[in-house]
């Protein structure tokens, strides 16, 4: 103890002090408490939470937005279609002919999206019925893809970078795979891993300019894609150009670094879907079992509190970003040593970017990105399909992608943007969920 | 104070007002926030209500304010049913309020902030704010309010700040005033001189609805005390009414206010903070030079009004901070440089000062947040495998033991009411063996039944040999815990004073006085008052 007086305490003091004694009116000016304002990263704006409620709602939105927009999409194609617009001349006089024209040129068109990508008896040749295979080749890129920005987004990191770790993994995977003599099975090993480390290093800046300086994952990834793209142009009008051609492609991937086809040379399908797979099962464990999930998962929903139960917040950055970045490059890999076999400018597609929506339809859950990554796979493998059979545009699958994106983002941003519009009300004092948490329990107090 | 003439025409308090609630019914959904409420405020009373965060008190404000309109039941003032579409509506018909967070724009002056809204303009759209400025100068000499029309108001002191809410009120003519939890942001003599305000507007004809969940104060100031529980109200109390029948009226069960505590047994000084300084990034000295000593079985406490370097004191001793310098020892071991996992590990048991945002991860289970910094531990985790059973067990024992209302453990920690979240915080900062506990504002916004609980378990921690920090604003709570009580004060530390020190004293160092000088200045005033202190 300091100080050995003790001093009463009056059980009223508080109308005891008078407020004209000097002490109190020339006081109270100087107890101003200063205004601090708290400091440190991760003090989340609210860009952020959007984004969060967007990513992770409910799986039944996601169900609820792929109908709607293919409802809307049915209606597109219904009002483009020849026949309804022959039969809509005279409506008035027979309006049952329009309908009838209207559910003829839908249905036949999703029918044959749908036949498309699964299995389609009509088809001439066997190899033709069995879309469904397509719809796989199609699916494992972008199944990929999408955990790397399901794990990056489960750590609260916005990872728009996969185009750009995509074409990192590719050209990696590329330079070992036609760059390289190895045994068969080693060489393709090598070339996985090679594939993954590329992906990991383009995520990796990323995550290490975000842990170091606080610079934001979303410019930092998306300026890494245009230099990405641009690398890969670089490298394959020099180092990595094929002597053989005049454009400017690699030279083909030899036997022993492409991933063996599944179902014999007829179809697609290769070892790379078993890869992406793995991946699945593989993320879901490290998210949900594993202690770095955890550490992951707590950055991700509150960095302050993860910093404040002693989690490294800047190291998990990182760490996340490198996982993130070698999904990516695998996805990469899956590209150029699955179904392109040679390294091209265009070796990323527009994979990356439909991985954010994969990942956004799948709910930032490894098992939800692997369903939606099948959803996307089975439009662009019945797409085709569509417009050769029902002569509807392939453009009409790029529309309900789209609208999926629309449907599920909405929601959330009708309710942010009616947030900002009552200003006057004061958010502690309105928020009924303080009182509902007491009140419908009941046996608080 | 200087008396102003009555027939002054900007403030006809001669025109009181009695307002009726009747029946007042507002839910949200399924959930009813305020059921069949029925409150009537005399002319010039001072009528407080009474309740617990979540009780519905500011729901029916809001509905009386007009920024809700009701469900079912009316309004009526002066006998006359009124319906509010709007706070326009309200001001209108004469009621004010001045919100817990005050509604002002820093940059701003007084005048313009009183002005705003209904802001006059002269010639070719000019504003006039003279007319402003002469009311303002008007109302502050009637109620001693002592404040420039043309201050900025961020430079204003909290006190004053409310004051001007206050003001803003009065120019449009309020004659109820509505005060939700003004004295939450004050120091002590703030509160004191918030009172006398209140007296004085009362004399003049106001009335005043008081919201508070602090017993002391609604004794001390109110003329009617209306107390509601669950969105109801479950009676009216005279303020002479012992503040313990008040408690148990407002939790609906009896409540023991006082703590059991047995005397302070303090062994060696294993905790030591040597000449700490953090700074800001900018370099702000957010806590300047301080120094003290924490021994086994004592409960120091760090009084101070909210942010004068409390936050980063404790913060600083988890290792949070970069910018620090001097030292913190706990068992000779230097803390200052280490990671907070290492000084966890160092048998750091710490609350946080804002649950929500640095204790606990909203989205987690009850489970996962009682293991937030523990889940790497052998009983955890096998290599880099969470153990879910562990964890599962861990779970159901600490909800037990803390008494955590909760449907289940793997219900999301943002369910729970505030004093069950705080629970699950401190069963987990408890679970492990400490050298050391801190914690910043325990029982914020938390109910007066956990209360209770927590700090009983404070006590006990302190009993079982663990030298405790306990950061408070709330006065009650600092007296309540206290072996020992250190006052800071825009970073630097006032002193340390014993446990049972008076409030007054208190109140003068929380303002920035040391305790040599607060105690000088105390004596001083009783010897001219000639009373005993």
């Amino acid at each position: 103890m300091t100080d050995p007086r003790t001093e009463p305490a009056p059980e009223d003091s508080l109308s005891a002090a008078p407020a004209g004694s000097p002490g109190g009116a020339d006081l109270t000016g100087a107890a101003a408490p200063m205004k601090l304002p708290r400091t440190g990263p991760g003090k989340d704006e609210r860009g952020k939470d959007l984004i969060r409620e967007i990513m992770t709602g409910s799986g039944l939105v996601s169900v609820l937005a792929v109908v709607v927009a293919l409802l809307i999409g049915a209606v597109l194609i219904a009002v483009t279609d020849a026949r309804v617009a022959a039969a809509a001349g005279y409506f008035f006089a027979q309006p049952g002919d329009t309908f009838a024209a209207m559910w003829a040129a839908v249905s036949e068109a999703y029918g044959s999206l749908f036949r498309g990508a699964t299995y389609d008896p009509t088809a001439r040749t066997w190899l033709g019925q069995l879309g469904i295979f397509e719809t796989l080749t199609f699916a494992t890129p972008l199944i990929l893809a999408g955990l790397s920005v399901t794990i990056a987004f489960r750590a609260g990191l916005f990872n728009i970078g996969a185009q750009g770790q995509i074409i990192l993994g590719a050209i990696f995977a590329g330079a070992l795979g036609f760059g390289m003599q190895l045994p068969p099975g080693i060489h393709l090993l090598v070339v996985i891993v090679g594939g993954a480390v590329g992906g990991a290093i383009w995520g990796g800046i990323a995550g290490l300019l975000k842990a170091r300086t606080g610079a934001h994952e979303v410019i930092v990834t998306i300026m890494l894609n245009y230099i990405a793209v641009n690398l890969v142009l670089y490298l394959l009008k020099n180092q990595l150009k094929d002597p053989a051609s005049s454009n400017p492609v690699s030279p083909p991937m030899p036997g022993s670094a492409v991933f063996p086809l599944l179902l014999g040379p007829n179809f697609r399908l290769n070892a790379g879907f078993i890869l992406a797979v793995l991946a699945v099962i593989a993320i879901a464990w490290l998210l949900n079992r594993s202690t770095l999930g955890f550490e992951f998962r707590a950055i991700g929903a509150n960095p302050n509190a993860a910093r404040t139960a002693g989690m490294v917040v800047s190291r998990g950055y990182i760490v996340v970003m490198l996982i993130s970045g070698g999904l990516s490059g695998l996805a990469g890999v899956s590209q150029i040593s699955g179904t392109e076999r040679s390294l091209d400018a265009d070796v990323a597609g527009n994979i990356g970017f439909d991985a954010i929506t994969v990942a956004l339809l799948g709910r930032s859950t490894p098992w939800g990105t692997f369903f939606a990554a099948l959803l996307f796979g089975a439009f662009k493998a019945g797409g085709t399909s569509m417009a050769v059979n029902a002569d509807v545009s392939i453009d009409i699958v790029l529309v309900v992608q789209s609208l999926i994106v629309l449907f599920i983002a909405a929601p959330p941003l009708i309710r942010a943007i009616f947030r900002v519009k009552s200003p006057t009300i004061n958010p502690p004092t309105i928020k009924p969920p303080t009182i509902s948490a007491q009140a419908t329990r009941g046996a608080a107090v | 104070m200087k008396s102003v003439p009555a027939s002054d025409t900007n403030l006809r308090m001669v025109a009181t007002l009695k307002l009726e609630l009747k029946g007042i019914t507002k839910s949200f959904g399924s959930l009813v926030a305020n059921d069949r409420i029925d409150l009537v405020v005399e002319p010039g009373e001072i009528h407080c209500l009474l309740g617990e965060n979540g009780a519905g008190k500011s729901t029916l404000m809001n509905v009386l304010y007009g920024l809700y309109e009701p469900t079912s039941g009316e309004i009526l003032v002066d006998g006359q049913a009124v319906k509010f579409s709007g706070p326009g509506d309200a001001m209108a018909a004469g009621i004010g309020m001045v919100h817990q967070h005050f509604m002002l724009v820093p940059v701003f002056t007084v005048a313009e902030n009183v002005a705003l809204g209904r802001e006059s303009t002269g010639l070719g759209g000019v504003l006039d704010l003279e007319q402003t400025r002469k009311k303002i100068r008007e109302i502050s000499a009637k109620f001693g309010f002592n404040v420039d029309p043309d201050a900025v108001i961020e430079e204003l002191p909290v006190g004053v700040q409310q004051r001007v809410e206050i003001i803003k009120a009065l120019v449009r003519d309020a004659r109820i005033l509505i005060l939700d939890e003004p004295t939450a942001v004050l120091t002590p003599q703030e509160t004191d001189e918030l009172m006398d305000i209140m007296r004085q507007l009362t004399a003049g004809g106001t009335s005043i609805v008081f919201i508070s969940h602090k017993l002391r104060e609604v004794k001390a100031i109110s003329d009617r005390i209306t107390v509601i529980r669950r969105g109801k109200v479950v009676g009216t109390a005279d303020p002479s009414a012992s503040t313990t029948d008040l408690a148990s009226m407002m939790v609906g069960r009896s409540v023991n206010l006082s703590l059991d505590k047995a005397p302070a047994r303090p062994g060696e000084e294993v905790f030591r903070i040597r000449n700490l300084t953090v700074m800001s990034d900018d370099g702000t000295r957010l806590v300047d030079d301080v120094s003290f000593a924490v021994a086994t079985g004592e409960i120091l406490t760090v009084a101070g009004v909210q942010g004068n370097g409390q936050t980063e004191l404790t913060e600083a001793v988890l290792g949070l901070h970069r910018h620090v310098r001097g030292s913190i020892t706990l068992d000779g071991h230097e803390l200052v440089g280490r990671s907070v996992r290492q000084v966890l590990d160092a048998g750091v048991g710490f609350v946080p000062e804002d649950r929500r945002i640095d204790g606990l991860v909203g989205a987690f289970s009850i489970a996962e947040n009682l293991v937030l910094d523990l889940y790497g531990k052998k009983e955890f985790s096998r290599g880099s495998m969470m153990n879910r059973t562990a964890i599962a067990e861990h779970a159901a024992r600490k909800i037990e033991e803390f008494d955590v209302r909760t449907p289940s453990a793997q219900a999301p920690a943002d369910k729970l009411s505030g004093g069950n979240q705080q629970k699950v915080v401190l069963a987990r900062e408890l679970s492990r063996p400490l050298k050391l506990f801190i914690a910043s504002q325990p029982t914020r916004g938390v109910d007066v039944g956990s209360i209770e609980f927590l700090h009983k378990r404070i006590v006990a921690e302190r009993d079982q040999g663990t030298p405790v920090i306990i950061v408070s604003t709330e006065l009650d709570e600092v007296l309540e815990l206290a072996d020992r009580i250190a006052v800071l004060f825009a970073g630097r530390l006032m002193g340390i004073v014993p446990g049972k020190s008076s409030r007054d004293l208190l109140g003068l160092m929380m303002a920035g006085l040391s305790a040599d000088e607060a105690r000088a200045q105390l004596s001083a005033t009783t010897t001219l008052k000639g009373e005993p202190s």
